[in-house]
């Protein structure tokens, strides 16, 4: 359950449109169903008290959207922004994708956000959610009420949440929270411990499902290039569908190199994906193999920060060493 | 479509030997774009040129490939070649088939395919090419001289000479550097004073040079031609344009308990001081370290005492902004520190001293006025042991000394063992050696002669140990000749210590982006046919910054980098190199990362108005590149996400391209 209700997020949101701070609100608009939650612009208070969702089903990262909005507007966008979304937030800015000055950031904690996927292959005929705390009651058209804990119903990046502090923002409601010392990089491991033949093996099956939709590119809040590569005719790599099984995986291999070092680890290209590929492993990859060779590095942590792959130290690993490891690994 | 050339080079026997040039020749006339390819034995030569030549005409050449040695050796041959026919010169592309060929392969069959595979990617590439043009940019014309010893003297006295202005930036008070703490020099024993001060008084006295003591640079940016440099220039606390160098107020000052750096502690000096007698500027200095005045407020004798009126306990440090077209590295060396070199007793014992403290100990206007006495006691030693490569050709791994031949010290060892016995020739001198290396003008002959006529004691072996015992030290070393071990109770014993760079080097290097060596020695940009030069251009490496070297080298090398800044300065254009970096600012998403990668600072970011696709205005941040500073490189065409950034000449698609051709 989430520890700020929907009314403090109105009520804040209508105040600051209404004092004139802000003229325009980024959150969660509710949808068909109520785990279907999607990005929401809102202009006034009817809207927002029309409209507008907060709880365990307001998963999308808001801070991408700030690119479009921080646009279309003379005055400040109001956004709202869970601590890992914060981290985003600050690599936005370090790219200097948007105005700081034009956006302003409420931080609110979270607990955690289902899984819609985790939920269906519970449950079918979902009539409603309700979050008990630690258990979750999932109301169902033919099978009547169906109770279980809370934490199976959350995603790996829930699971594994690196941190609950916002580390940006220009109001907080609610507790700050900690950096958490998470074990996001278990599964990473596990991977690295197969031998070439199973991880390739592993990778085939999961990125053989890909259709190439580009939803994991579009929702990425490192992917916000005025044109994307795979979009480019120049390129020589722009394609749509995948062609065969070689491309398929290059896709989100150059996908992964391209946002090394600035990816967050927020975990939205999982969230999207519809074919269900733990596109995150890739990036956690990255960013496990950085912090080995040249010393913790969370992107997003401050603005202005320097990535591993953009700076250079004495203290920074040889290539030998680099080489050494990836021979290690095969 | 082009229509290009191939020319597969037989090097003599270099390429044909080992690559079945004919082969080559017909293998790659088949592939796209080649309407002519030919085979000659010096693609080089006169007639190989010509050969060039007449195809392009004949043929309508749009584009060459020439099958040879390295880009290094002969693309800027060739690109002049196709100038010459009336091509751009960037539409030349080289395919090495020699050092990375012919070289490294024994086997014609394999040789003869891998020289096919690597001109099917120069065509591919050449298939790609776009004629490209170098901008021009303006050079000032004046020069900075980084570091006043006598590299930085001579240096700047020949590019004075040449008639451009020359600043000399020293950090100490006065220049000199370490030849003015020697006493005599080999292989002619003349005094170093002698000839060092009337080229120091030269260069104060010189119209095109101003020497900027006390001083530091703090930043440097721009490009050759177009330095913009800060200069620091440390608050000396005396008006150097009032004083007259009298030296009153270093003889009244109170405070007489500080180490004299110029006597390496030997003996002490004021806090108000200047360094030595033929000191230029000759102007006198506070160390506010030391200064009572500067540090509690009482005192004041030497403004007190000083006719001229020349003190000023309020000055600060000054900032002096200048733009220079050539910067000369002229940072020198220091004797490495002997902390680590516990057996020989370096810091237990005053009577083990350096071979530079030695040249104080003998010197005239040193501690002891010339006379070699003992620093403990003051006897005269009648027993000195001289040990070499103390920190010298060490092993790779050792991690307390260098790896290198520090060069010098065989010279001025067979000096001080000379001088010594010719002075006192009741002392018994022992010199502890692995090699003795003397090869230069007389150096030999010099060396012999400290064998033969002054009977100094030559062992070959190191010495193990020094111990002091009473009021001598235990000398334990190994005769590896005689194979035996020796036991000598010295009065003195001298440790010829390895030299290093100042540590002012390596904070210069990465002000200048300049290269280094793992040792923090300056790189020169090839170590054989550019020895002068670095390899970022416009910088230049003048003396022992550079490598360990010897005043008759540093003097020669001091001129070679004259000569190669005068020959920048006469210039009153330079063309730049057309393969710098561009960015397509209509994808450029502003992120920085470029800027960040940058080793040369010739990326900024500018706030542009666009035309948007649905007719809006909007402003964005987009990266711009100056390709006056731009040397190439190409790290930020991979940093791009977007792929915005893309280098001339060497543009994602020829690199893939010639990896597609090499792939196939």
């Amino acid at each position: 359950m989430q520890a700020i209700t929907r009314e403090v997020l109105t009520a804040k949101a209508a105040a600051l449109l209404s004092d004139g701070t802000v003229d325009r609100v980024l959150g969660w608009k509710k949808g068909e169903f109520g785990y279907d939650v999607t990005p929401g612009v809102f202009i006034d208070a009817q809207q927002i008290e029309k409209d507008f969702e907060w709880g365990d089903f307001c998963a999308p990262n808001l801070s991408k959207y700030l690119l479009a909005e921080t646009k279309k507007t003379g005055a400040k966008v109001l956004v709202f922004l869970k601590p890992c979304d914060t981290y985003s937030f600050n690599q936005l800015l370090t790219e200097h994708r948007f105005d700081r000055e034009k956006v302003y950031v409420v931080g609110i904690p979270c607990e955690g956000m289902l899984s819609e996927n985790l939920i269906k292959a519970k449950a079918e005929g979902i009539a409603s959610v309700t979050d008990n705390g630690d258990t979750v009651t999932i109301a169902t058209l033919y099978d009547g009420d169906i109770t279980v804990p809370r934490n199976e119903l959350l995603p790996d990046r829930c699971i594994n949440c690196k941190s609950k502090k916002h580390v940006a923002y220009d109001e907080l409601l609610g507790d700050e929270g900690e950096v958490i010392d998470s074990a996001r990089f278990d599964e990473v491991e596990r991977i690295e411990k197969m031998t070439p033949d199973e991880r390739f093996e592993f990778w085939q099956g999961e990125l053989s499902r890909c259709i190439r939709c580009n939803a994991c590119r579009d929702v990425c809040p490192a992917c916000t290039c005025e044109k994307c590569v795979f979009d480019n005719p120049k390129s020589g790599i722009e394609s749509k569908a995948p062609s065969d099984s070689f491309e398929e995986k290059m896709f989100h291999i150059i996908r992964a190199f391209h946002v090394a070092g600035r990816c967050t680890d927020c975990g939205e290209c999982s969230r999207v994906c519809p074919q269900n590929i733990p596109l995150h492993l890739l990036n956690r990859k990255f960013i496990k193999d950085f912090d080995d060779l040249y010393g913790e590095y969370q992107a997003g942590e401050e603005v202005g920060s320097r990535a591993p792959l953009v700076n250079f130290d004495f203290d920074d690993a040889e290539p030998a060493e680099a080489m050494e490891r990836g021979e290690g690994d095969a | 479509m082009q229509r290009i050339g191939v020319f597969v080079c037989w090097c003599g026997s270099n390429i044909a030997g080992t690559v079945d040039v004919e082969a080559v020749a017909a293998a790659l006339r088949n592939e796209p774009g080649v309407v002519f390819s030919t085979t000659y034995q010096y693609m080089c030569s006169q007639a190989g040129q010509d050969t060039i030549r007449a195809a392009i005409a004949e043929h309508n050449l749009t584009g060459v490939v020439v099958a040879s040695c390295s880009p290094r050796m002969h693309e800027a041959t060739f690109r002049k070649t196709v100038a010459a026919a009336g091509l751009n010169p960037y539409m030349v592309e080289i395919a090495n088939i020699r050092e990375q060929c012919s070289w490294i392969h024994k086997d014609m069959a394999t040789g003869t395919e891998k020289a096919i595979i690597l001109g099917k990617a120069a065509v591919a590439k050449v298939n790609l090419n776009a004629p490209l043009t170098p901008g021009e940019s303006p050079v000032t014309k004046r020069a900075l001289v980084i570091g006043g010893g006598i590299a930085g003297i001579q240096t700047a006295l020949d590019i004075a000479d040449a008639g451009f202005p020359v600043d000399i930036v020293e950090t100490k008070p006065t220049i000199g550097g370490k030849m003015a703490q020697l006493d005599k020099t080999f292989p002619t024993l003349d005094c170093a004073a002698c000839i060092l001060t009337p080229k120091m008084v030269d260069a104060a006295q010189h119209e095109n040079i101003r020497i900027i003591s006390y001083a530091e640079v703090t930043e440097v940016k721009g490009f050759v031609g177009n330095f913009d440099v800060t200069i620091k220039k440390k608050a000396r606390f005396v008006k150097e344009d009032i004083c007259t160098g009298c030296g009153l107020c270093t003889e009244k000052c109170p405070q007489k308990n500080v180490p004299n750096e110029f006597n390496l502690g030997m003996d002490n000096r004021r806090a108000i001081y200047i360094p030595f007698a033929q000191a230029v500027p000759k102007v006198a200095t506070i160390d506010p370290n030391y200064c009572t005045k500067l540090k509690t407020g009482k005192c004041g004798v030497c403004a007190k005492v000083c006719t001229a009126g020349a003190i000023d306990y309020e000055a600060k440090d000054e900032y002096i902004y200048e733009k220079y077209g050539a910067i000369v590295a002229a940072t020198g060396f220091n004797p490495i520190s002997l902390e680590k070199f516990d057996e020989f007793a370096y810091n237990s014992s005053k009577d083990v001293i350096t071979s530079l403290e030695f040249e104080r100990l003998t010197n005239a206007a040193g501690p002891t006025a010339g006379k070699l006495l003992r620093p403990s006691d003051g006897e005269h030693p009648h027993t000195i042991v001289f040990v070499q490569c103390v920190g010298s050709r060490c092993d790779a791994c050792s991690e307390k000394g260098k790896e290198y031949c520090s060069k010098i010290c065989c010279m001025y060892t067979a000096k001080h063992a000379m001088l010594t016995r010719d002075k006192y020739p009741d002392t018994e001198v022992y010199v502890f050696y692995i090699d003795v290396r003397t090869p230069g003008k007389n150096f030999d002959e010099f060396y012999r002669r400290a064998v033969e006529e002054y009977g100094v004691k030559y062992v070959k072996g190191m010495v193990g140990k020094v111990s002091p015992v009473g009021n001598k030290l235990k000398v334990q070393a190994s005769d590896l000749i005689a194979n035996k071990q020796m036991v000598i109770d010295a009065d003195l014993v001298v440790l010829a210590a390895a030299i290093e760079p100042d540590k002012s080097a390596r904070p210069l290097a990465t002000m200048l982006t300049a290269s280094m060596d793992t040792n923090d020695f300056f790189t020169e940009a090839h170590p054989k046919l550019r020895p002068v030069e670095s390899p970022t251009a416009g910088v230049f490496l003048s003396g022992a910054c550079q490598g360990p070297k010897d005043i008759p080298e540093t003097v020669a090398q001091a001129g070679a980098a004259a000569s190669k800044v005068i020959g920048l300065l006469v210039k009153d254009k330079l063309k730049g190199n057309p393969c710098v970096a561009q960015s397509d600012e209509l994808m450029c998403n502003g992120c920085s990362s470029c800027e960040r990668v940058c080793p040369y600072g010739a990326i900024t970011y500018i706030e542009k108005e666009f035309r948007m696709e649905d007719k809006s205005t909007r402003v964005r941040r987009v990266a711009s590149v100056n390709p006056a500073v731009c040397q190439g490189c190409g790290a930020c065409t991979v940093a791009c996400p977007s792929g915005a950034m893309d280098l001339n000449g060497f543009k994602n698609s020829q690199i893939m391209a010639e990896v597609d051709a090499i792939c196939k």
